[in-house]
């Protein structure tokens, strides 16, 4: 009885793959990622490509699509304001919410429930739901089209992301630490700048890389709020494949490289401090 | 930086011991400077996320004609943006549950450790990171008429002409299922690797097989966080704009509520109109969550398992 087990869990072991539920896990993992590996590569390829219409691959290749692109599109305005946009949430998104997580960490009040609430539900409701009363607003108070505007609609999902990515990271952060610095006679700028600063950085380095590949990608509230002084790239991307038929497909292709080259970068640098987990879920690991 | 934790109440003036008594009681509840900090980050989404939406809620009874609920009534008597609602339930509804339920199986399987399982999940966060906007544009061109794919089904001899895949209903679940299901796979991934593997193992020791223990142990226990993955997937799915208006038939099948809503505010500058749809937009996502999360309340949510 017991041979037979250990022989079938030998068996278990080393034939994990050779059973039918794990080769189709397998498969349609495969199938997965030969597909995503196919949709980023015709892109990439058609952008290096001179033609490309009826074969396997293009015929001859070229780099000016992108020089194309970047004439055409203004593409140097485009990523200046995509730099400045990004830059502006992640700095504003965590000082307005790496105080409100420390709270939501440390105390439990009344009305916590309704506050979490109150934070849950700019990421429950749709953006373009919001988008466009925002977009109202905006025209309202002569924002519609500007920076200000489009930093001022893309803080509305970050803050609550950074609440809930900070929350549970200050949660582990012993109190007794704290209380260790007062008994010792530290004040409370001493205790911030000394103590709990330090512990924080990784949370808020982690939190402010993930609201940056975020706002980067953010398309809906972008669309909505910007005028065309004031697209970032993802937007200008779009705008550029809706108003096609002037345009050739390779240097939108060219441009939507440059975009995919700088989320590449920007998510390199974010796998470095967080998990993959986190891009999705608030940390609990 | 007033009122950090052990923060020194500054002891009462003598002679107002009842302020003090109320401040000591307070305190007591967790109410102290320390919640001042709340403030910032709560003023701003009340500013910039409470007030336009209201905003939007009154602008949408008073459209230029038809009365308070004008806006409403026309666009439920209108059959184009009527069934718009059909068409957004038809395309989120099933890239929700396929993006779900192919995450359960393959999680499951890779919830051990492995070489190459950090790769695996870099790997997954790349077409999240993509954004729609790309993720649609690949998909125009990977499974276009001349595309990869379909000349692969050419080549396998699976298909004799192209298969029409894009500006269609087609394209547009294609795109969702690409951006969505890794989204939904790593938040599954995370809430089983939450349930602590010695829970199965006692199973296993008292003799249960795979499906058993899968059936009767792990699933149960990762059920409330598979229905937090079906709402978060549902949400992204519900609010598809860019891959509808690139890869689909943004005039026909795939007229989602959303470019409905778009296209009264932003294109036919109908503001009333366009808050409308909005609103109509989140009362039903909010409908589909609110039954999820029902549902999810009868069940099973002890200290050990796929918290969400």
């Amino acid at each position: 009885m017991s041979a037979q087990t250990a022989a079938a869990a030998r068996e278990g072991r080393r034939g994990v793959t050779l059973r039918p539920g794990a080769w189709l896990t397998w498969a349609a993992l495969v199938f997965f990622f030969v597909n995503l590996l196919g949709v980023i590569a015709t892109v990439l390829l058609d952008s290096l490509g001179r033609s490309w219409f009826a074969s396997w691959l293009p015929t001859g290749w070229t780099g000016h699509w992108y020089s194309d692109a970047w004439k055409e599109f203004g593409l140097g305005q485009v990523l200046w304001t995509t730099v400045e946009v990004t830059f502006l949430v992640v700095l504003l998104s965590l000082v307005l919410a790496v105080p409100a997580s420390y709270a939501l960490a440390r105390r439990d009040f009344p009305g916590k429930h309704l506050l979490t609430t109150l934070f849950v539900l700019p990421i429950l409701v749709p953006p373009i739901a919001y988008g466009i009363p925002m977009a109202t607003v905006l025209y309202k108070f002569h924002l519609a089209g500007t920076v200000t505007g489009v930093v001022l609609a893309n803080l509305v999902p970050s803050i609550p992301f950074v609440i809930f990515t900070m929350t549970p990271f200050i949660e582990q952060i012993d109190p007794k630490i704290e209380s260790a610095a007062r008994m010792c006679g530290a004040s409370t700028w001493t205790v911030l700048t000394r103590i709990l600063s330090p512990l924080m950085l990784p949370g808020i380095l982690a939190a402010g890389i993930l609201v940056l590949v975020r706002t980067f990608g953010m398309f809906e509230l972008t669309f909505l709020t910007a005028g065309p002084s004031s697209q970032t790239l993802v937007v200008a991307l779009f705008s550029a494949v809706n108003s096609a038929g002037i345009r050739s497909t390779q240097s939108i292709d060219a441009m939507a490289v440059i975009y995919t080259g700088t989320m590449a970068v920007l998510l390199l640098v974010a796998l470095r401090f967080v998990n993959p987990t986190q891009l999705v879920a608030r940390s609990s690991e | 930086m007033s009122g950090l934790p052990l923060s020194t109440t500054p002891a009462a003036p003598p002679g107002t011991p009842a302020r003090a008594a109320l401040r000591h009681r307070l305190a007591e509840r967790g109410v102290d400077r320390t919640l001042l900090l709340v403030l910032p980050a709560a003023l701003s989404v009340v500013a910039l996320f409470c007030y336009p939406f209201l905003y939007g809620l009154q602008l949408s009874f008073q459209p230029a004609k038809g009365g308070v609920f004008g806006a409403y009534r026309q666009f439920f008597a209108d059959p184009f943006s009527r069934k718009s609602v059909w068409a957004t339930f038809s395309l989120a509804i099933p890239a929700a549950l396929i993006n779900v339920g192919v995450s359960v199986p393959i999680s499951y399987r890779m919830r051990r450790e492995f070489r190459g399982k950090r790769l695996l999940l870099a790997l997954l966060v790349v077409p999240i990171t993509l954004g729609t906007v790309l993720t649609a544009e690949g998909v125009l061109e990977f499974y276009g008429p001349a595309g990869w794919f379909n000349r692969t089904l050419h080549l396998l001899g699976l298909a004799d002409s192209p298969v029409q895949l894009t500006m269609n209903y087609t394209g547009v679940l294609l795109s969702l299922i690409i951006s969505g299901f890794p989204f939904a796979y790593l938040l599954t991934h995370s809430y089983l690797s939450g349930i602590h593997p010695s829970l199965e193992k006692a199973a296993a020791t008292l003799g249960a097989g795979w499906w058993q223990r899968f059936r009767h142990v792990t699933f149960p226990l990762l059920l409330p966080g598979l229905m937090t993955t079906f709402c978060l997937s549902f949400v992204m799915a519900f609010a598809v704009f860019p891959s509808a208006m690139m890869v689909g038939d943004p005039n026909g099948s795939t007229h989602v509520i959303s470019i409905e809503a778009y296209q009264a505010a932003l294109e036919r500058f109908d503001y009333a109109q366009g808050s409308a749809d909005a609103m109509i937009m989140t009362a039903l996502m909010l409908v589909v969550l609110a039954a999820v999360t029902g549902l999810r309340s009868r069940l099973y949510r002890g200290s050990t398992g796929g918290k969400g």
